[in-house]
């Protein structure tokens, strides 16, 4: 599969996992831009959520892997206990230094990496969540080009992230579920 | 360099001529590590020391020994006892009854940081009867850490997050007999200690030092490229003997690389690997 030249970032935290699973259900079988996805889950959970949703979905959901190609028309996880951070050559590297706002992965190094490399053909999602993570990442996002969705805070389970990202963020685009869930299905 | 609210962000080009600077006035070389990690690690240094570009060349250039502190300050050096705790208990079930059957032992811990999977693997050799018959060599390309590592002390903090791990790997003794608590701090037993070496060696420049039964480079390798992943598996492969161990770190196999064909995949998830040509 080539090499994706689109990357879409979702990152997530407390009370966004049925969203993400949602959304990813309304994926068509064929898109041009690679997803990644962090989520803040407890390291004895492991690979999972992945693969589960790779039975669910009867789609390959991956758990991204070091010096890994990022190709088009897959969905990637963050390991576990790991940041995830997009490499100039468009693989993925990981990396175990110390925990950003208290999480590994952190959204923020996974969204600030890739921003830098895939500049205006990167679009970034803040979902729901307890901290604050992703919401400078979220900027870099937009700092670089791309193209930055929060998800509704008041129809964000929690809303401490998207909030964040909010203030953290200058123009950013404030989507309902169904817009963020048909935003996906739209894909092409 | 931008920043962008109180973040440092430099630009590839500027990671660049800082390599290229380091390599003209020093023997270190990062041009074989991840780009955006190492990125991110100058960033983090420009920020922690209130410097900018500027300062850091002028520094790099003209401060003696500058660029030994920055370098022990650009690696990551996070490390735990028994980190993946059934790592170490696969260790126990399909490497040690290999082990047993040599009679002198020699282990190297490649990228050993502060020391703590040196001293596991030591603690694991001797419930398993092998330690007086083991040597193992810790080597890393911080002086700090091997510092650190050399003392054998370790916050009860830390000690007991290894006390959880190590209750992970069904142990058949205490935590607590293998170290001395002092104060807010814990010491490993002579014992363990007198059993590692630790010493400097850099996996980019440094050849093979020894013939070893079992080599652990865990969590060191996903910082380097592919290019020098490949070079330092060839230092692995050279450095062991027919039939010895290589363990990586849970994130990284031989998967990608030729050389896996030199190698029988031990255990699959935990990444052990026994040189058989
Ligand atoms: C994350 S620690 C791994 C510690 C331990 N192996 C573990 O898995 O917990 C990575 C270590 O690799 C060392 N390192 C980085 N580059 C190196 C090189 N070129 N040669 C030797 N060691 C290196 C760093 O100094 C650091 O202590």
């Amino acid at each position: 599969m080539p090499t994706a030249t689109e990357i879409i970032l979702i990152g997530g935290s407390a009370g966004s996992y049925t969203l993400i699973a949602e959304l990813l259900e309304q994926l068509p079988s064929y898109f041009q831009a690679a997803i990644c996805i962090v989520l803040h889950r407890n390291r004895q959970y492991d690979t999972q959520i992945e693969k589960s949703l790779s039975r669910k979905l009867r789609r390959n959901i991956l758990s991204a892997v070091d010096k890994m190609d990022i190709c088009m028309n897959h969905v990637y996880f963050a390991p576990a206990g790991y940041h995830l951070l997009v490499e100039p050559d468009f693989t993925f590297s990981l990396d175990g230094s110390e925990h950003i706002n208290y999480s590994r992965p952190s959204i923020d190094v996974l969204f600030e990496t890739a921003a830098q490399i895939y500049k205006d053909k990167c679009t970034a999602f803040l979902l729901s969540g307890a901290n604050s993570d992703g919401a400078r990442g979220l900027h870099v996002v937009e700092e670089y080009g791309g193209k930055i969705i929060i998800q509704d805070p008041n129809q964000a389970p929690i809303q401490t992230m998207p909030l964040a990202g909010q203030r953290e963020t200058i123009n950013p685009e404030i989507w309902n579920d169904s817009q963020i869930i048909s935003f996906f299905n739209k894909l092409n | 360099m931008a920043g962008i609210k109180n973040t440092i962000l430099i630009e590839f080009e500027e990671l660049e001529e800082i390599i290229y600077l380091l390599q003209n006035i020093s023997e270190v070389d990062l041009s074989g590590y991840s780009k955006s990690s190492l990125k991110r690690r100058v960033e983090r240094f420009l920020q922690v020391e209130k410097m900018d570009l500027v300062d850091l060349k002028n520094a790099i250039v003209n401060v003696k020994d500058f660029h030994n502190y920055f370098i022990q300050e650009l690696v990551v050096n996070v490390t735990e006892m028994f980190r993946d705790p059934q790592f170490f208990v696969s260790l126990k079930k399909n490497v040690i009854p290999y082990l047993k059957t040599y009679p002198q032992i020699r282990i190297w811990s490649a990228g050993c940081s502060t020391g703590e999977e040196a001293y596991s693997t030591t603690i694991l050799l001797n419930e398993t009867n092998i330690l007086d018959r083991s040597f193992i060599y810790g080597t890393d390309i911080s002086p700090k850490a091997l510092e650190i590592a050399r003392k054998g002390v370790y916050s009860l903090n830390k000690i007991k997050s290894y006390t959880e791990n190590y209750l992970q790997t069904s142990p058949t003794s205490d935590f607590s007999s293998h170290y001395t608590a002092m104060y807010d701090a814990a010491i490993i037993n002579k014992e363990y200690r007198s059993k590692v070496l630790f010493s400097t060696h850099n996996l980019v420049s440094d050849h093979a030092f020894n013939e070893f039964q079992l080599i652990m480079c865990r969590n060191v390798m996903i910082y380097f490229d592919k290019d020098l992943q490949k070079r330092v598996l060839k230092l692995f492969y050279d450095s062991l003997s027919l039939f010895g161990f290589l363990c990586l770190g849970s994130k990284e196999s031989l998967y990608a690389h030729e050389i896996k064909d030199n190698f029988k995949v031990i255990d699959k998830k935990y990444n052990i690997y026994q040189k058989i040509k």
